[in-house]
């Protein structure tokens, strides 16, 4: 849509530029999994990477995943004590941590965390010339870069989101026995006989899924980032919005698909 | 003067680079033969640093000739790009040395991954060589926030050293630098020259570093060159956006 000037009106250059970037997003997508199966893996960089995304993020998650679990049993037991169900309450919980609240908590915690860190590392590394300086240097910075902490975060996310669902049955035990006694081999009893192999799989998938998208969408941010230092704050910061956009997107799609599957 | 005789190593053919509507260069001819310091002198924004990015690859002409090493840069796939990377040092205006590293890192670097089955005491040995080359023994255990602009230019220009390059690209060597820094830079640069037997490409808008480095000038203006000579033949010249150039730099 052309103004009478014939320059385009704001909103098609918003749309032209949206369409835009999703294609690019996809060759860059495209790009990572060529790359990715090609020529040796950088492991060592790798498992760096892991260990910065576990390092960076498990204080926040062990915290978060904690508290989630102590106030969601907390404002839960009222609704189950009208029907005399508070023995339900662990399996209750459990079902909505493992099923939605693990990865949701950790998903974007790490979209801050590990996102934002990753889209101002390259972006700085673009801006600064070191990721030019590597191509110069007969140095895949891709394959080097990208590949890398895609894989690590994809690898290292799904780890963190076990660990947040553990601290959150941790703090919801802690409720439960602090104010119904109950002990600890009855709560993993019940906590466990509602869950099946489906939700820990789902559960794992979900995992995976952010992984890759914080990561590869933070590396796309990153790298391509623009103009200074001012494009390093907008790599960052859009590596967390798009994150968690999508985010939400695949739980709808991951929810949809795996209640296809529930009897 | 250009040398007839021998086949130019780096030659530049009616190159032309645009940015959207802005026209960085503009038919751009030169030829480079082994052994010398080509100074590519003119003023910020005239496509100077666009010129040496294209003879690496990091960017792509519209149209014209970049050829390196007797092969057509524009036209190499991935591996013999690599290839002829791994034959030209590039050294940026800000280093880019990688922050997260120490020096010895940043060295041991692109020669690791170029080099392979390196033994430890080769790697330190090669690192050791080309600080000594700088003068920058001392920094090896550093990180770049920790060292002076004139350090990190020296350590960008170690780095691109220690594959021993047959050609080196300077940008703005001397860009942000006291004037006595300067001068050890441009001494660098020519003992990088006689030790290590390079052909250069040095990107400046410093006539004292274009005159102590460079056998042969070649003036920038407007997207084409619009002389080549020596420093003196370049300069000996009524021709005014020639000498204002010459004026405001000395000025400067």
């Amino acid at each position: 849509m052309s103004t009478p000037t014939g320059k385009k009106h704001v909103f098609t250059k918003n749309l032209d530029f949206a369409f835009l970037s999703v294609y690019n997003g996809f060759v860059f997508m495209g790009r990572f999994f060529r790359e990715a199966f090609r020529g040796r893996m950088e492991t060592q960089e790798i498992i760096k990477q892991c260990y910065a995304i576990g390092n960076k993020s498990l204080l926040l998650i062990s915290l978060t995943g904690f508290i989630t679990g102590m106030v969601f049993t907390k404002q839960s037991r009222p609704s189950l004590a009208e029907f005399g169900a508070t023995s339900w309450l662990p399996s209750l919980v459990s079902i909505a941590i493992v099923r939605a609240l693990a990865a949701l908590v950790t998903a974007l915690i790490s979209a801050g965390k590990v996102g934002s860190s990753i889209g101002a590392e390259l972006g700085s590394m673009r801006v600064t010339e070191q990721i030019d300086a590597m191509e110069v240097s007969a140095i895949n910075p891709f394959k080097y870069l990208v590949v890398t902490r895609v894989v690590a975060s994809t690898i290292a996310i799904p780890i963190l989101m076990c660990y947040c669902g553990m601290v959150g049955l941790a703090g919801a035990f802690l409720n439960v026995t602090l104010t119904e006694g109950t002990s600890l081999q009855t709560f993993i009893q019940k906590a466990f006989e509602q869950i099946t192999f489906l939700d820990i799989g789902t559960s794992l998938i979900k995992g995976i899924a952010y992984g890759f998208t914080i990561g590869i969408v933070g590396c796309y941010q990153g790298y391509n980032a623009k103009k200074g230092t001012e494009g390093v704050g907008k790599a960052a910061n859009s590596s967390v919005v798009i994150s968690m956009f999508l985010i939400f997107i695949e739980e709808v799609i991951i929810v949809q698909v795996s209640n296809y599957f529930r009897v | 003067m250009e040398n007839s005789s021998k086949e130019p190593i780096i030659k530049i053919s009616d190159l032309y680079k645009s940015f959207g509507d802005l026209d960085v260069l503009k038919g751009v001819n030169l030829n480079v033969y082994r052994g010398e310091n080509v100074v590519v002198l003119g003023r910020s924004g005239t496509g100077k640093s666009v010129l040496i990015k294209i003879l690496v690859g990091l960017l792509t002409q519209d149209s014209g000739i970049a050829n390196v090493l007797g092969r057509e840069v524009s036209e190499l796939n991935e591996s013999e790009l690599r290839d002829l990377r791994l034959k030209i040092g590039f050294s940026f205006q800000n280093s880019a040395l990688y922050d997260s590293m120490t020096v010895r890192e940043n060295l041991e670097f692109p020669l690791v991954r170029n080099v392979p089955n390196l033994t430890r005491a080769e790697i330190d040995e090669a690192v050791e060589t080309v600080l000594e080359a700088v003068g920058l023994l001392q920094t090896i255990n550093q990180v770049p926030s920790e060292l002076s602009g004139g350090q990190r230019k020296r350590i960008g220009i170690a780095r691109t050293l220690i594959l021993k390059p047959e050609i080196m690209l300077y940008d703005e060597p001397t860009a942000g630098l006291d004037p006595i820094t300067c001068l050890e830079i441009n001494e660098l640069i020519n003992e990088v020259k006689e030790k290590y037997k390079t052909t250069a490409i040095i990107i400046t808008h410093d006539l004292t570093c274009a005159k102590a480095t460079g056998d042969r000038i070649a003036m920038l203006l407007d997207g084409i060159f619009v002389r080549q000579g020596t420093f003196e033949e370049v300069f000996k010249t009524e021709e005014e956006r020639i000498k204002s150039f010459y004026d405001y730099n000395f000025i400067q």
